[in-house]
């Protein structure tokens, strides 16, 4: 090949087209979603099925708006919660845990009650860091914040065979404190209750969480896409 | 001077009458020396490290007990540290040992401002260094391929922008008119790589995205890191290395420019295939399957064109380290693509998407393909970079028999595995509409397999301490006396 311009042209419009197409175009697409309410109204007010409705004027498309005084949904997540996330990041957990629910009959995440609705991109409008996963070496954790109590989840960072005996998962034992009872004020409110055999030392130690397992929990109890969207009622 | 007869033979690096070419390429070793040793043994390092990662994240698969109280080696962070440390720390400097100087070689040119190069070389691995350690002590970014803490981002780009440009200067430099098929591959890649990384990097790191366009542009980056670097590299290098250690001109010189500009037209869409089933567009999907399936063009194309160069001439080849290692990677891209095309269709991935599959697809392209291939290059280079020969033919043999063995099995296993996993995870029970194994069922099922990935992994170790021990008893040798020195050649039997 003589012609190197040619070369370097080649070059950068492969490159551009899948970045044009798969990255900006997405982003156009979706890059303006906002909260929406389980059901859109056309701009009379009256509640439309799906996404869009066509105005009676021009004929166009248009996208539908929220319903007034109905809460929009997915919310924020706040305080300990964010934090938690973070927790949830560098412990590297999306290496083994998704969070996404496919739809009935692809797979299934319906049949084992991961999620009673299909993921929609929508539900992660918010999320500064995305972590859908790739891998499901253990449960996916899309309704995560449905499925078990705060306990559960403390006791099972802190050892899951607890909880889940057989479990590969490691053991966050290093997000709890083990710490003699103090003698003058007694156990403490905030100890995690450890079955005898998993228990460092029943009666003498206790188990408590650190501001980082609490984070963690917090979060994990707020995975959870069990509201409405209007994408769901686009078959109705 | 003869000229070469016909075009095919002009674009060899075969081609030039030897004496002249011999000097030229003699004077081009000469200067690059330090930088080739440099990232090989870079590269070495972070090998050997990453191999470290990689057994301890693979025994925790079925002892969780393993290092279970350390947080800095928990099982989520030594998993991105072996594929962080493989990646930043032993492809690429693999690829800055072996592309450059294939480079040099084929402009036939004075290589100068060698420090410019270096010194991005050294910026890098710094970079990989503070990056790794970044990740174990907890500071890593939760994208993967990107784990890398924020701060080191700079580092790297500023590292990969003085290599780069190195690189193109010595394009700009070259003495012959003819640009070779290896050099299409390299310059593509030099240029791909800082696009993609700067994209991911402000998308998804320092001005995050909004939602799911953050996965989109993730695995447009992670699967192009493949597509657009080390694929690049690796079958520019083949296009290199087959030809000239069997003193064959390649095949065809139109198959190499199909297999270029197929590669280059689809490879870049076919990242998205990693979102199959989730809450993305489905025309995005749509349009990575069908890429992941044209891939199936320059594959083959390629495939074609090297077998068709190394036939008839297994025997020569069987003997030399390069040639085998090279053409294992080379039968392996084959293999690893088109098994990658089949696993972006829907229904195929349904079953492989979030299991082994994937995980043993990933070290099938990265090792038995790219990994291979560098180790081929580096068996050739070394030698005429020090003007000594390996040290031990033996040592050759254990590394090419475990390896080619070991990864071969851990593929193999992790694929059974996996499909036996992706089986178990999506069966429904008819009568009761419910899955019809425990998930905890699934889990326990896959710890045999696991096992005897660890095992696998195990043989590649012993394959990497014995590239390890001949490359630096190579590196502490004297020089060898006079120019009888021959070639360290592998016997049919071994």
């Amino acid at each position: 090949m003589r012609s190197l311009p040619l070369l370097f042209l080649g070059v950068f419009f492969t490159i551009a087209s899948s970045w044009v197409g798969i990255v900006l175009v997405s982003n156009i697409q979706l890059g303006g979603l906002e909260p929406a309410t389980p059901e859109l109204t056309d701009a009379e007010g009256n509640p439309i099925a799906g996404v869009f409705f066509e105005d009676p004027e021009t004929g166009e498309m248009r996208l539908g708006l929220n319903q007034e005084g109905v809460e929009a949904w997915p919310v924020q997540l706040v305080g300990a919660a964010q934090r938690g996330k973070r927790v949830y990041e560098q412990m590297g957990c999306l290496y083994c845990h998704s969070q996404q629910v496919r739809r009935q009959g692809f797979g299934s995440d319906f049949e084992r009650g991961w999620g009673e609705r299909q993921s929609v991109a929508r539900d992660y409008i918010h999320q500064e860091r995305v972590m859908l996963g790739t891998m499901r070496t253990g449960p996916d954790l899309a309704n995560v914040g449905l499925r078990y109590s705060e306990l559960w989840q403390h006791q099972h960072l802190f050892n899951p065979q607890i909880t889940s005996p057989g479990s590969i998962m490691p053991r966050y034992a290093f997000l709890y404190e083990v710490r003699e009872i103090s003698e003058s004020r007694g156990p403490s409110p905030n100890a995690i209750e450890i079955p005898g055999d998993f228990h460092p030392g029943p009666g003498e130690l206790e188990v408590i969480p650190t501001q980082r397992a609490r984070d963690l929990v917090a979060y994990l109890m707020n995975l959870r896409q069990d509201y409405d969207l209007p994408e769901m009622r686009r078959e109705q | 001077m003869s000229f070469p007869s016909t075009l095919t033979e002009a674009m060899s690096p075969t081609a030039e009458p030897k004496g002249d070419l011999w000097a030229k390429l003699s004077e081009v070793d000469r200067s690059m020396k330090v930088l080739g040793v440099f990232f090989i043994v870079c590269g070495l390092l972070w090998l050997m490290l990453g191999t470290v990662f990689a057994l301890v994240a693979s025994i925790k698969f079925h002892n969780v007990d393993f290092l279970g109280d350390s947080e800095f080696w928990t099982w989520g962070r030594v998993r991105s540290a072996h594929l962080n440390a493989m990646i930043y720390g032993w492809a690429f400097n693999a690829s800055f040992a072996v592309a450059p100087w294939i480079m040099a070689r084929l402009c036939r040119t004075r290589v100068r401002f060698t420090n410019i190069f270096l010194f991005g070389g050294i910026f890098w691995n710094i970079g990989v260094a503070i990056g790794v350690y970044g990740i174990l002590a907890g500071h890593k970014v939760g994208v993967e391929w990107l784990e890398f803490p924020a701060y080191v981002t700079p580092i790297i780009a500023i590292a990969f922008a003085f290599i780069g440009v190195w690189v193109i200067l010595l394009f700009r430099w070259r003495q012959t008119g003819h640009v070779y098929v290896s050099q299409w591959y390299f310059l593509a890649a030099f240029f791909w790589l800082p696009w993609l990384y700067a994209m991911a990097q402000i998308m998804i790191v320092f001005e995050p995205a909004r939602g799911v366009v953050q996965a989109l542009t993730n695995w447009w980056f992670a699967h192009n890191v493949l597509g657009l670097w080390l694929t690049p590299i690796a079958v520019g290098a083949a296009y290199y290395l087959i030809p000239k250690v069997l003193g064959r001109p390649i095949y065809s010189y139109y198959l190499s420019v199909i297999g270029f500009w197929a590669l280059a037209l689809f490879y870049n869409w076919a990242g998205v295939h990693h979102l199959i089933g989730g809450p993305v567009p489905a025309w995005v999907i749509s349009a990575g399957t069908v890429a992941s399936v044209m891939m199936v063009i320059p594959v083959i194309v390629v495939a074609i064109n090297h077998h068709m160069t190394v036939v008839g001439l297994h025997r020569e080849g069987w003997a030399s380290p390069t040639i085998r290692f090279v053409v294992f990677g080379a039968i392996n891209y084959t293999a690893v693509s088109l098994l990658g095309s089949a696993m972006a269709l829907r229904s195929v991935n349904e079953i492989t998407h979030f299991t082994h599959f994937t995980v043993g697809h990933a070290h099938h392209g990265v090792y038995s393909f790219f990994t291979m291939i560098m180790f081929g290059g580096i068996y050739y280079m070394l030698p005429r970079l020090l003007k000594r020969e390996w040290p031990s033919a033996m040592l050759i043999s254990v590394h090419w028999w475990t390896t080619a063995v070991g990864v071969t099995l851990m593929v193999v296993v992790l694929s059974i595995g996996g499909f036996v996993q992706g089986m178990q995870l999506n069966a429904i029970d008819p009568e009761t509409e419910t899955a019809a194994f425990e998930f905890m069922e699934v889990m326990r099922n896959m710890i045999p397999y696991t096992v005897m990935r660890s095992m696998t992994g195990v043989l590649i170790t012993i394959g990497h301490v014995a590239f390890f021990i001949n490359i630096v008893w190579m590196l502490l040798q004297r020089a060898a006396k006079g120019s009888d020195s021959k070639p360290t050649l592998l016997t049919p039997g071994a």
